[in-house]
């Protein structure tokens, strides 16, 4: 199979994604669209990857993004972590083999992974700035987001991130704008080595089936795909040589799900605490109806002023109470 | 005790302390008796801290449930909500502390708070007369200060560990969702609390002039505070005025 | 490359040593990662340090520094000890069963005609016994203890495995297993390609490591065919085209050599560049060398080169040295023996070694001209950057002239690839400002001096005057016009030799090929390896049609590949001698009883017989050298000799300090460190977020990768107190470098003759312009010695120490 990563661009291209095809957006509903674009996928192939930063440079680029320039702490990962402007970052690992005792180099491309089921999108609470379209792209629709940080939160894998500039938040968009004119995603444009491919989820997968075929004959009898079912499966998904231990790469979730406590937060919570809210306020009403108000007879008024009429006491000596 | 209550019938006055007095509490006595209980102060911090709460609750509800979230309107805004929240919650708490250091000596608890909380039912039917005498505060109002006092605090310090703008480093991913999950909580039973403490102002007659004009009637406080008022006519600062001076 | 980058994925095995592809060709690397994923082709990575390529290696072994020729003596002898050896080819195509003279020898690291004096040899026995008959003699039974075979047996048996660990610290069983899956690749229908660059050329014997490799693979039968080949992996995108049109000051374009002083009259040179048939039948194409000689001098002198006045000869230089290299201009600079300075696209400062006597050597010029598109350092030289460039502004007297140019992305015209392509690209952008581009640049220096000349005078200005310059704007060639010059065309019309009524040219065309040219001077041709890339047809450089018949990896109708828009060199070797494809499953061309054919260009007269013409056309044998006769200073074998500065003495050879043959000026042997003072193992590399000195000028590469650092083992870090991201300082006699530390479990200290040796890997990236950070390269520590044969200087070992530190001094 030849994987098309960047066919040729035809003149008048038309937009092939938009609005109409979102199925999820955040704090609201959409309808359901009118068709269901075919579902697509990134695949890295981490025993591909040479560790260039070709795609790092090329999401730089094609996202216009001006990241600073940093200094050296010891390691190969520049910027340190992922940034409002750089949505991807190669993450180094050096791990011992402890069956084989050889050195390993694993490194990994880190970025959104556009989940099916996307806590970001779920734990945002301003309507439409989190959009997850049909084929599967989840992406930020930046002048609706309030910057509150919450997809921070409700991302399993730790990679929107807030910008101190325009308090928005950032990452990855699997270049929707690529793809909406039929064009894969730029790292995956710039990967020299293909270790990133771009094509219909089904594509993909058939694709990581013989990488995995390829790395068992090398001795690695643990490859295997990474598309966590915790998250619904991944849109963004790995080859790795030690799936049975997805976290040896820089600490990829090895099993990843909306964490229980976002779920808790963006679910009972929210409903529980509605209507916990409502119900004081009808117990007011209520109890208002029922009991009327509390108010001050006048005997209540007399007995105040005859206690007021009386001469006030001497200081009690030691300023205790008398009882 | 409550029989002679009722009878109003001649009895010796209960032993009651000057300590039941706040600074500022006064009796004025005329043709209508009045008492001092909030000062001025008292009354701009609670009014400050009022608003503060009610702020903090429409724009924290506009980002709690979607169907909310058009109250961000109300701050010009999502981005505008998301700003202004956090530094409301600072003037909150600073305001709230104002309160705590005034009123919290009297809010402490003391014998009679479990007596009237066993007689909750009583409370609620507005059956005075069947609840042992309170001082300034009754215990719930009580509740609703340390309630307050302690959410308050929650809410401030889960607040800032999800304030992204300054604190976004501070804890871990997994320690800022307990965070807001906290936080949220904290913020739905602060506005319970609210609900209850509203509606008691509303609920017991003569009670909002305490924090408007910040006085209530001699009546006022006799039915509902009568240990305090007894420590005031024993120990008191008082005031006469002829009709004439009254305000 | 004898074969090109897209045929890599035709092969078995890559070994990469000596390079890190992955690393520093990611592009390139492509072609390993097709090979894997689809042929399961398998990578051996043998590196002082677990490189980027050998994260994606199926076998890692780690070497010393500078001790390949031992590792890879130690394979030979691996692969003869245990018979795998592909024999057809051996005995069919290589030199093994000539006899050598009587007296060679080898002995105590030194081959026969040694003089300490002169730093060289006597090579006269480095040779072949000659027939009666005018041909080598040869033992077809390889028996005769004289044979090259046999010599190369005797001289490969001191590498056991033991001894390649005790010399290369590599592992014994690492070695043999490495040393398996190369052996396994001696069938003929499996293939190694070998994939190197400055890992093996910037030593003291650079040349002779590549060699080691080259023997190597043709013991396995893997030169000409698919898949295999020596690959030397360029660093710049045109430095191919650099060696090719002659910027070395020894050659002029196509290998062709500038004369030697000992050359004064054309008769001298040109008869000593006969090249007649060392055995029978053979093409020996170098007969040639008048043809692409008298063309080229017709391509610059025109009317002015006649064979009354031996074509211009005259107008050549003539050297005096082996080679005015740089390493010898800066030591001239030095000495105070030249004053002017053009760098034309260089940067001296950071890419030749020492920099300390670089600074001098530049302050002693009366002038320095540099044209480039970036700030270089050495433009900047005289300037005072704090620690980074700390010098005296005020003594410095050499006044520099920048004159900015284009980069590629802003001009037209052909880069050539490793693979030897020549691919034409067109201009992107306008330059920014007043650059220029270098053909605008050298055309008003030539006009210019061409006028001084003529108005005052001078005491040589024919060279000058005569020089062709036919072009349509003479203030600007246009990349058009010279490539078409490159190419070469007929001077007058070409007539055919058998039937002169006949023109096979007229005057003015193009010429179609190289066979074209002629040695009368009815030709002219700027490079001859470069006929064929402009002809007739039109401009075959910038062809663009990636079709790939049987997917051979050969797209030939993709741009120009010299020579002959040949794919593969030696790719008759790539057949029996029957002319069947050893691998019937990897063709290339074969023989149909009457010619060649295939996919390729047959690299061989098309009706050559199989069974009399050699593979090796360029060779007066015909045949492949396993043995190289005089051509190489350092011996006709290679023989292990350790960098000049080395953690450990020679084991094979102790007497001997770095290459024998290789020059060194009297200052810089005061330079060179010893172990004691300089424990550490020191070597230089590139890093993928980088390209050399100029991407550090360029925002995003800057982000990628922003500080100057070292790399340095778990272990090292320990015993000196260097934390992880902290600072150290790195010196030796030549210079001092504060750098950031890069902790790694990537290099390992390794044992070398019972000897712990501390690796310290020093990336070149950083100067005192650009975006990054302020950083230095390691060439202000590296030694000024360069490889006996062609000068690259010894980039990749040397000897430092290490200490931790608070960082440069600021302010």
């Amino acid at each position: 199979m030849t994987i098309n990563v960047n066919p040729p661009v035809a003149p008048d291209t038309q937009q092939t994604m938009g609005p109409q095809d979102y199925i999820r957006r955040s704090a609201s509903k959409v309808p359901e669209p009118e068709r269901k674009l075919e579902p697509v996928a990134k695949l890295i192939d981490v025993s591909k990857c040479i560790g260039c930063k070709a795609c790092q440079s090329a999401c730089l680029e094609w996202n216009d993004l001006r990241e600073e320039v940093g200094v050296n702490v010891g390691v190969y990962d520049n910027p340190h972590d992922l940034t409002p402007n750089t949505f991807t970052l190669m993450r180094f690992t050096e791990w011992v083999n402890d069956e084989t005792g050889n050195l390993e180099w694993l490194i990994r491309k880190d970025g959104c992974m556009h989940c099916a089921d996307p806590g970001c999108l779920k734990a945002c609470p301003a309507p439409g700035a989190i959009v997850q379209y049909s084929n599967g792209v989840v992406d930020f629709v930046h002048e609706n987001c309030i910057g509150c940080g919450y997809c921070v939160q409700g991302c399993p894998f730790n990679i929107p991130r807030i910008s101190k500039a325009d308090n928005r938040a950032y990452k990855c968009t699997l270049c929707s704008d690529r793809i909406a004119v039929g064009q894969g995603p730029a790292c995956a444009k710039a990967c020299p080595t293909k270790a990133i491919v771009f094509g219909t989820k089904e594509e993909m997968k058939a694709h990581a089936e013989k990488r995995i075929e390829d790395l068992k004959s090398r001795g690695y009898d643990n490859a295997g795909l990474y598309d966590p079912p915790g998250v619904g499966g991944t849109h963004v998904m790995y080859v790795l040589h030690h799936a049975d231990r997805p976290s040896l790469y820089a600490g990829l979730p090895d099993n990843p799900r909306i964490s229980p406590v976002v779920e808790a937060w963006k679910g009972v919570t929210k409903y529980a605490g509605l209507a916990l809210m409502g119900f004081a306020a009808a117990a007011g009403v209520v109890h208002m109806a029922l009991s009327g108000r509390n108010r001050v007879s006048r005997e209540d008024d007399e007995e105040a002023r005859r206690l007021a009429a009386q001469a006030p006491a001497a200081e009690p000596q030691d300023g205790e109470p008398r009882a | 005790m409550t029989d002679t209550m009722m009878h109003g019938a001649p009895r010796p006055a209960p032993q009651v302390s000057k300590k039941e007095i706040d600074r500022g509490d006064k009796l004025i006595v005329g043709p209508e008796v009045q008492v001092n209980r909030y000062t001025r102060w008292a009354r701009i911090n609670h009014w400050i801290t009022a608003i503060s709460l009610i702020l903090l609750a429409l724009s924290g509800l506009a980002l709690f449930h979607p169907s909310l979230y058009w109250l961000t309107g109300l701050f010009g805004g999502g981005q505008m909500t998301r700003w202004i929240h956090p530094w409301i919650g600072v003037v909150l708490f600073v305001s709230f502390a104002g309160l705590f250091i005034r009123f919290f000596r009297l809010n402490l608890p003391s014998r009679e708070d479990a007596q009237w909380t066993a007689r909750i039912g009583d409370v609620l039917k507005g059956n005075e007369e069947k609840l042992p005498e309170v001082g300034k505060y009754n215990a719930g109002q009580k509740f609703v200060f340390w309630a307050m006092s302690i959410l308050i605090i929650t809410l401030i310090v889960s607040g800032l560990g999800v304030w992204e703008e300054y604190f976004s480093g501070m804890l871990t991913i997994p320690q800022r969702r307990i965070a807001v999950l906290i936080h949220s909580m904290a913020a739905v039973a602060i506005i319970c609390v609210w609900i209850v403490h509203v509606y008691a102002a509303f609920w017991v007659q003569g009670t909002l002039g305490a924090m408007t004009r910040g006085k209530v009637s001699g009546g006022w406080a006799w039915r509902h505070h009568r240990k305090w008022f007894r420590a005031l006519a024993a120990y008191g600062q008082r005031e006469k005025i002829s009709s004439a001076d009254k305000r | 490359m004898t074969n090109s980058w897209t045929d890599i994925r035709n092969t078995d095995l890559v070994i990469i040593m000596g390079g890190n592809a992955a690393e520093a060709h990611p592009c390139g690397f492509k072609w390993v990662t097709e090979a894997k994923a689809n042929r399961g082709a398998k990578l051996i990575v043998v590196d002082p340090r677990f490189t980027r390529s050998a994260s994606v290696a199926d076998y890692y072994a780690p070497i010393r520094q500078g001790t390949d020729i031992a590792f890879l003596l130690g394979v030979i002898k691996y692969c003869i000890d245990n018979d795998k050896v592909q024999w057809d080819y051996v005995r069919a195509f290589t030199n093994a069963a000539y006899i050598v003279k009587e007296g060679f020898d080898y002995k105590d690291g030194l081959f026969t005609g040694y003089d300490s004096e002169k730093r060289d040899y006597d090579r006269s026995t480095w040779d072949y016994e000659i027939g009666e008959d005018g041909y080598v003699v040869t033992d077809e039974t390889l028996q005769n203890p004289r044979c090259v075979w046999n010599l190369l047996k005797k001289h490969v048996s001191v590498y056991t495995p033991e001894m390649v660990e005790r010399i290369c610290g590599t592992p014994k069983d690492k070695f043999l297993k490495v040393a398996e899956m190369i052996s396994e690749c001696s069938t003929p229908d499996k293939t190694m390609t070998s994939m190197y660059a400055l890992g093996w050329t910037q030593h003291s014997k650079g040349s002779q490591n590549i060699r080691s490799m080259a023997m190597l693979q043709l013991i396995l039968g893997n030169i000409g065919v698919r898949g295999g080949g020596m690959n030397a992996l360029r660093g710049h995108s045109n430095i191919q085209g650099l060696t090719d049109i002659g910027l070395m000051s020894n050659l002029i374009p196509g290998y062709l050599n500038i004369p030697t002083e000992r050359e004064v009259a054309y008769a001298t040179y040109i008869g000593s560049r006969g090249f007649k048939p060392l055995r029978p039948n053979q093409m020996s194409y170098w007969q040639n060398y008048p043809k692409f000689f008298v063309s080229f001098m017709k391509a610059m002198w025109g009317s002015a080169a006649t064979p009354e006045n031996d074509f211009a000869y005259h107008f050549l230089p003539k050297l005096d040295v082996a080679s005015y290299d740089v390493l010898r201009a800066f030591e001239m600079m030095d000495q105070g023996q030249m004053f002017g300075y053009f760098c034309q696209g260089f940067n001296p400062l950071l890419a030749f070694p020492n920099r300390g006597k670089l600074t001098r050597s530049l302050s002693k010029l009366k002038y320095l001209v540099i044209m480039d598109p970036l700030e270089t350092e050495t433009a900047r030289f005289w300037e005072n950057h704090g620690t980074h460039n700390d010098v005296d502004t005020a003594s410095i007297q050499t006044e520099v002239y920048q004159l900015p140019s284009t980069c590629f992305a802003e001009d037209e015209g052909a880069l050539v690839n490793s693979g030897r392509w020549l691919q034409w690209h067109w201009a992107a952008q306008n330059p920014p400002g007043d650059a220029k581009a270098d053909t605008w640049i050298m055309a008003q220096l030539h006009l210019r001096l061409k006028k001084m000349y003529q108005e005052e005078g001078g005491k040589f200005p024919d060279p000058i005057l005569n020089l062709t310059w036919p072009y349509a704007n003479p203030d600007e060639p246009s990349p058009d016009e010279l490539a078409r010059e490159l190419n070469g065309y007929a001077v007058a019309d070409l007539r055919d030799p058998n039937d002169p009524t006949k023109v096979v040219l007229e005057a003015g065309k193009q010429v179609p090929n190289f066979g074209t040219l002629r040695a009368d001077g009815s030709t002219a041709c700027g490079c001859w390896i470069y006929s064929g890339c402009y002809t007739e047809d039109g401009n075959m450089m910038a062809r663009r049609d990636n079709n790939d018949p049987d997917a051979t990896g050969a797209y030939s109708n993709w741009a120009f590949s010299w020579p002959a828009n040949r794919r593969i060199l030696y790719n008759r070797a790539s057949c029996d001698l029957d002319g069947k494809p050893w691998d019937p499953s990897r063709k290339l061309i074969e023989w149909n009883g009457e010619k060649w054919v295939g996919y390729d260009v047959p690299d061989i007269a098309v009706t050559a017989n199989p069974r009399e013409v050699g593979p090796f056309i360029m060779n007066p044998e015909g045949q492949s050298r396993l043995f190289t006769r005089g051509m190489m200073r350092d011996g006709p074998f290679p023989a292990h000799y350790e960098p000049f500065e080395s953690p450990v003495a020679n084991v094979v050879a102790p007497a001997i300090r770095g290459n024998p043959v290789a020059r060194v000026f009297a200052s810089d042997r005061e330079e060179f460190g010893d172990a004691a003072e300089f424990p550490y193992a020191a070597t230089s590399y590139r890093l993928t977020e980088h390209f050399h000195y100029w991407t550090k000028h360029v925002w995003v590469n800057a982000v990628l990768q922003p500080e100057f650092f070292v790399e340095i083992s778990e272990e090292l870090a320990a015993e000196k107190g260097i934390e992880k991201g902290g600072w150290c300082r790195v010196w030796n006699k030549r210079g001092s470098v504060h750098a950031k530390a890069v902790v790694t479990k990537r290099i390992q200290p390794l044992v070398c003759d019972g000897k712990p040796v501390h690796i310290v890997g020093i990336p070149l990236h950083w100067g005192f312009t650009g975006a990054a950070k302020n950083g230095w390269g390691p060439n202000t520590l590296t030694p000024f010695v360069g490889d006996a044969n062609i000068e690259t200087p010894e980039f990749k070992a040397f000897l430092v120490n290490i200490e931790r530190s608070d960082g440069p001094a600021t302010a």
